[in-house]
């Protein structure tokens, strides 16, 4: 059950990066591979400060402004020096490698000994319940700070993805989405849409930076590989709860978001608790989305096939 | 009001594409003058339009509207100044967006776009009354997607948008090329009502010959990226469906003669 806890909290944790995934792949319909290096750039510039005191909440800041500056690089580099979609991401996300190494000086810093946003839960949780504190959960014993961790992650995603509905119904989130939608009619009403792309994008790297930045913190390191694969993790996230949820409007989809990077994460958690070889997880997550991105497609084929009169 | 003058435009100039698409046009348009755009198949008209809308940069020349300088301006400054409809009816809205949304984007053209809400009770009032006007029975569906829409609801949608605040210059690209007979007529009725009650200076490109003598108050013609004819006034109002048929087919005449003395010189001389 601890386990359990644990998997949704990091499931909340990576809310935000599916949040920012369906800001580039499914708002502005822009395959972002950024992410992977605004992910580690968050956990790294987060990781960094925190070790030499400073903090938490101004840490975590700068994370996720470093991640905006990183999405608007893609950004420019798409918009003004016309460099294809893709390649900007790569580009960026190659160049944030090194960068990343610069910011921690090694490969990883650990936390273990650094006051991070769970300090004071943890303290707080200490001295109202005591350090060995625990709740009943059907039968089984959380650790009273998993369970305030948990709740306190639950917290911020909740109030982040409201924030993120809200902003998509004004009248600059609405010029935003038909950026992504029909960039021609949003020029004709007087959007510059290159301006909308780099600021999404940094918008979208800020959040998967502020998913870096907390995983870094709850796990106690972070790692300068902390990136790889992320993104098509967001992808699949996002699969699972369009699936569960639906698309009709914004306020679904960023639902979808939120419930598919959980559900996602609880179950990888239990694969690998079945003794799935966790080196193999990687290879998993692309192939279920290849099949969620190919299948639709092939089922239609058949019942093209399927429906034509026989020979 | 809007000043074009000597502009040039070549797309991929130096390649076997080719096209001089715009060849030293000079035209000016009068406040609150219709303005038809004739022409064959790449006269000129469509990039002409897409020329002032600022979809490329020029070559040469020179575009004023309203006595400002508007040549180095993008495509979407110059929207605060433009209403656009275009040929295609799935160019001008949001397909993934509803009605209201789609209104509300229009009725923020060229304008500051704040962290206000888009919709509110206010805003959804004024649309549906004015989606009301168009006589579609769209005003109980605002919010819809305009994906689902038919290509003429979703033109007399755009035409609704490009005008809710009434823009400087109306630019009708081939607007009802797309459509049914019975859709484009109703389209066309919407576009006379609209630039009619507010006079707006228009442009409209169009195909059909019985448009261009049934609207606006001057029909210009072009041929090879520039002016061929230009009517207005008293000329206009008796320009008939077959006399511009006849003009037609004197430039294509004037056209064959062209290539025939071309393949005679190069039969001559090469």
């Amino acid at each position: 059950m601890s386990l359990l806890v644990g998997a949704i909290s990091i499931g909340l944790v990576l809310t935000f990066l599916a949040l920012g995934i369906f800001i580039s792949l499914r708002v502005f319909k822009f395959a972002d591979i950024t992410a992977e290096g605004s992910f580690a750039l968050g956990g790294a510039s987060a990781a960094i400060l925190l070790v030499t005191g400073v903090n938490p909440f101004l840490a975590t800041f700068v994370a996720v402004l470093s991640g905006f500056l990183a999405g608007m690089t893609t950004g420019l580099l798409n918009t003004r020096l016309k460099v294809h979609e893709l390649l900007s991401g790569i580009l960026v996300m190659t160049a944030l490698y090194s960068i990343n190494l610069r910011i921690m000086g090694k490969s990883n810093v650990s936390l273990l000994n650094a006051e991070t946003l769970f300090t004071p839960l943890q303290r707080l949780v200490d001295k109202m319940y005591g350090p060995e504190a625990y709740a009943i959960i059907l039968g089984w014993k959380v650790s009273s700070f998993d369970l305030a961790a948990c709740l306190g992650v639950f917290l911020v995603a909740v109030v982040i993805a409201w924030l993120l509905n809200l902003f998509f119904r004004t009248h600059i989130g609405t010029a935003m989405r038909a950026t992504g939608d029909n960039p021609q009619m949003i020029r004709a009403l007087g959007q510059d849409t290159n301006t909308m792309l780099i600021f999404g994008l940094g918008l979208s790297n800020a959040l998967i930076a502020l998913s870096g930045a907390l995983l870094a913190q709850f796990q106690g390191f972070a790692d300068v590989q902390m990136g790889i694969g992320m993104m098509v993790w967001g992808i699949a996230s996002l699969i699972i709860g369009e699936a569960l949820i639906g698309i009709r409007s914004t306020a679904m989809s960023i639902v979808a978001a939120v419930s598919g990077s959980i559900v996602f994460r609880l179950l990888v958690s239990i694969a690998l608790r079945w003794g799935l070889n966790p080196n193999d997880l990687k290879l998993i997550t692309a192939v279920f989305v290849l099949l969620a991105l190919a299948l639709p497609g092939f089922l239609d084929k058949i019942k093209r096939t399927e429906g034509r009169p026989s020979a | 009001m809007l000043k074009i003058k000597d502009v040039y435009k070549t797309f991929n100039p130096g390649t076997p594409n080719e096209v001089r698409a715009l060849q030293g046009i000079s035209l000016t348009v009068e406040e609150g003058s219709f303005v038809v755009l004739l022409g064959t198949n790449g006269s000129g008209k469509s990039t002409l339009l897409n020329a002032v809308a600022g979809s490329f940069p020029l070559d040469r020349g020179q575009i004023v509207l309203d006595g400002v300088d508007i040549t180095d301006w993008g495509e979407h400054r110059r929207a605060s100044y433009l209403g656009r409809v275009f040929q295609n009816p799935f160019s001008g809205t949001a397909p993934g967006m509803s009605i209201a949304e789609n209104l509300a984007l229009a009725s923020r053209r060229g304008l500051f776009r704040g962290l206000g809400l888009a919709l509110n009770s206010g805003s959804r009032r004024e649309f549906r009354e004015r989606v009301r006007s168009l006589d579609m029975d769209l005003e109980d569906r605002l919010d819809n997607a305009i994906g689902g829409l038919s290509g003429g609801q979703r033109q007399a949608l755009t035409l609704l948008m490009a005008t809710w605040l009434k823009p400087k210059l109306l630019l009708l690209d081939e607007h009802t090329a797309a459509l049914d007979p019975k859709t484009a007529s109703k389209v066309i009725q919407l576009t006379e009502e609209i630039v009619g009650r507010d006079q707006l200076t228009t442009l409209m490109v169009t195909h059909s010959m019985q448009q261009a003598v049934n609207l606006g108050d001057r029909i210009i013609m072009l041929h090879r990226g520039q002016v061929a004819y230009d009517f207005k006034g008293y000329e206009k109002k008796h320009l008939q469906v077959p006399d511009l048929l006849a003009l037609f087919d004197d430039l294509r005449r004037t056209e064959q003669i062209d290539q025939n003395i071309a393949e005679l010189l190069a039969a001559e001389y090469i």
